[in-house]
């Protein structure tokens, strides 16, 4: 009777906590979106905002998984102290990539209006960025791994209906076939873009 | 003569696209996947690309600046009126597409724009609820019945296209586009071939005003500017295609299954 009495108790503790901490990934991209939008209309430097937004980016976005998407099949071919160097050298890339692209940005509205669930690892939420008088509204959408419900992280960015992961894997891709596969060019391209 | 020649010439080139065409929804997506589009003639392409950035630096990018800073009302008006010459081109391929009820509606949303909108500056058929409009052109028609894109190609001046709808974009000079018929290929009294080429300057300037910042920051932060641009046209081109910009409709998931982080 107490054992039963235990279980029970253990499985409401359980599905309280559960429900408290799993974050419902249309909320995390908000409340995401809300931040990186303070930082863009705060009074501060360039090199602050950046800075800011690249802590940010590496709470909310899945960049190892980003990198290795990005490499395509070549990632199968690399051994461990290369997916080592890569995942290093990619998140300083994308790092920098990400943040400077985001900074030019003046205090952007960006409004969810909807989420679609694709399955237990995937859910695509939908947003607009509100139009300025300098360019139209666009919609943004955006890949959640939702594998940990508790932990949401951003895939991908999908502008307009144009994914920014899969543009990069096809630029990755371009460097690897114009130079027979070779992954040093690859990882010396990633280390001069993010060393300039 | 001369078209029966090009409508021939049409004929060869698509028959030599894809012997196995057909109309299948799936065959389609994966025919027209940017991964899948060759690259056949790389280098010329990215010299081409090269020219038409150093084209860009010299003309396309201050004109566009300076019609950034013309007033919204105007700018959209310019927008709207080359939107609204462009169902002409939509409404046939509406047809050749067997989307009729489409073709209807592009055909009452042209008429009303034309007149009440003021020759299309005001887009009254959005305020009457009109469905969203949809771009068509004949490339597009001949992917939906099963041609697949060729190869890829940079083309002088106007830019990214593949084999098949720079093939199908022939069909405007013969007869399929009434823009170019009424100024170009006839004589009228109301239009000149300076009012064909102008809207089409005008709008490759409206495109690169309206990207402005997206093209500027795509070419700072690209480690291969050539390969993003040819990505985001194919992505573009798929999706325009198939009329969604829906993702799961467009991407092969597969290879996000693989990553695994958690």
């Amino acid at each position: 009777m107490n054992f039963k009495k235990i279980l029970i108790i253990v499985f409401f503790l359980n599905s309280i906590f559960t429900s408290s901490f799993s974050l419902e990934p249309d909320v995390f991209v908000q409340s995401t979106v809300n931040r990186a939008s303070q930082i863009l209309s705060t009074n501060i430097s360039k090199e602050e905002k950046i800075n800011e937004l690249k802590s940010i980016a590496k709470e909310t976005v899945d960049i190892t998984g980003v990198g290795f998407y990005s490499l395509g099949s070549a990632r199968k071919n690399l051994d461990n102290k290369q997916k080592e160097k890569y995942s290093e050298l990619f998140e300083k890339y994308f790092l920098k990539s990400f943040s400077s692209r985001l900074a030019e940005y003046t205090n952007p509205e960006i409004e969810v209006t909807g989420k679609e669930v694709l399955n237990k690892n995937y859910t695509i939420v939908n947003s607009i960025l509100i139009a300025t008088s300098e360019r139209p509204e666009v919609k943004i959408d955006w890949r959640i791994y939702t594998k940990n419900p508790n932990n949401p992280l951003i895939r991908d960015l999908i502008i307009e209906g144009l994914s920014l992961a899969r543009t990069q894997k096809e630029e990755f891709s371009s460097i690897l076939n114009s130079n027979n596969g070779n992954i040093d060019i690859l990882f010396k391209t990633l280390e001069e873009f993010s060393n300039n | 003569m001369f078209r029966k020649l090009i409508i021939v010439l049409i004929t060869v080139l698509i028959s030599g696209f894809n012997a196995n065409a057909g109309s299948d929804g799936e065959l389609i997506i994966k025919k027209n996947q940017p991964a899948e589009v060759k690259d056949c003639f790389e280098s010329i392409n990215r010299a081409t690309f090269a020219f038409n950035q150093a084209l860009d630096g010299a003309i396309f990018k201050p004109v566009a600046s300076a019609y950034r800073v013309l007033p919204s009302p105007v700018k959209s008006g310019v927008s709207n009126s080359l939107e609204n010459l462009s169902n002409l081109l939509t409404i046939p391929n509406n047809v050749l597409q067997g989307e009729f009820k489409k073709a209807g509606i592009n055909s009452g949303r042209f008429i009303i724009n034309t007149t009440v909108g003021i020759l299309g500056f005001i887009n009254v058929a959005e305020y009457l609820g009109f469905p969203e409009y949809e771009k068509e052109d004949y490339g597009q028609s001949l992917a939906t019945m099963g041609i697949g894109p060729g190869c890829y190609l940079v083309l002088p001046v106007l830019g990214p296209s593949t084999l098949r709808d720079t093939t199908a974009s022939v069909v405007n000079f013969v007869g399929g586009d009434a823009w170019y018929n009424v100024t170009v290929n006839n004589d009228t009294q109301y239009f000149s071939d300076f009012d064909y080429y102008a809207s089409k300057l005008t709008s490759g300037i409206d495109f690169r005003a309206k990207n402005f910042d997206a093209i500027e920051n795509l070419e700072q932060n690209s480690i291969d500017f050539y390969a993003s641009v040819k990505s985001l046209y194919l992505q573009d081109r798929q999706q325009k295609i198939l009329n969604t910009n829906k993702v799961i409709e467009t991407q092969d998931d597969s290879d996000w299954e693989e990553i695994e982080t958690q």
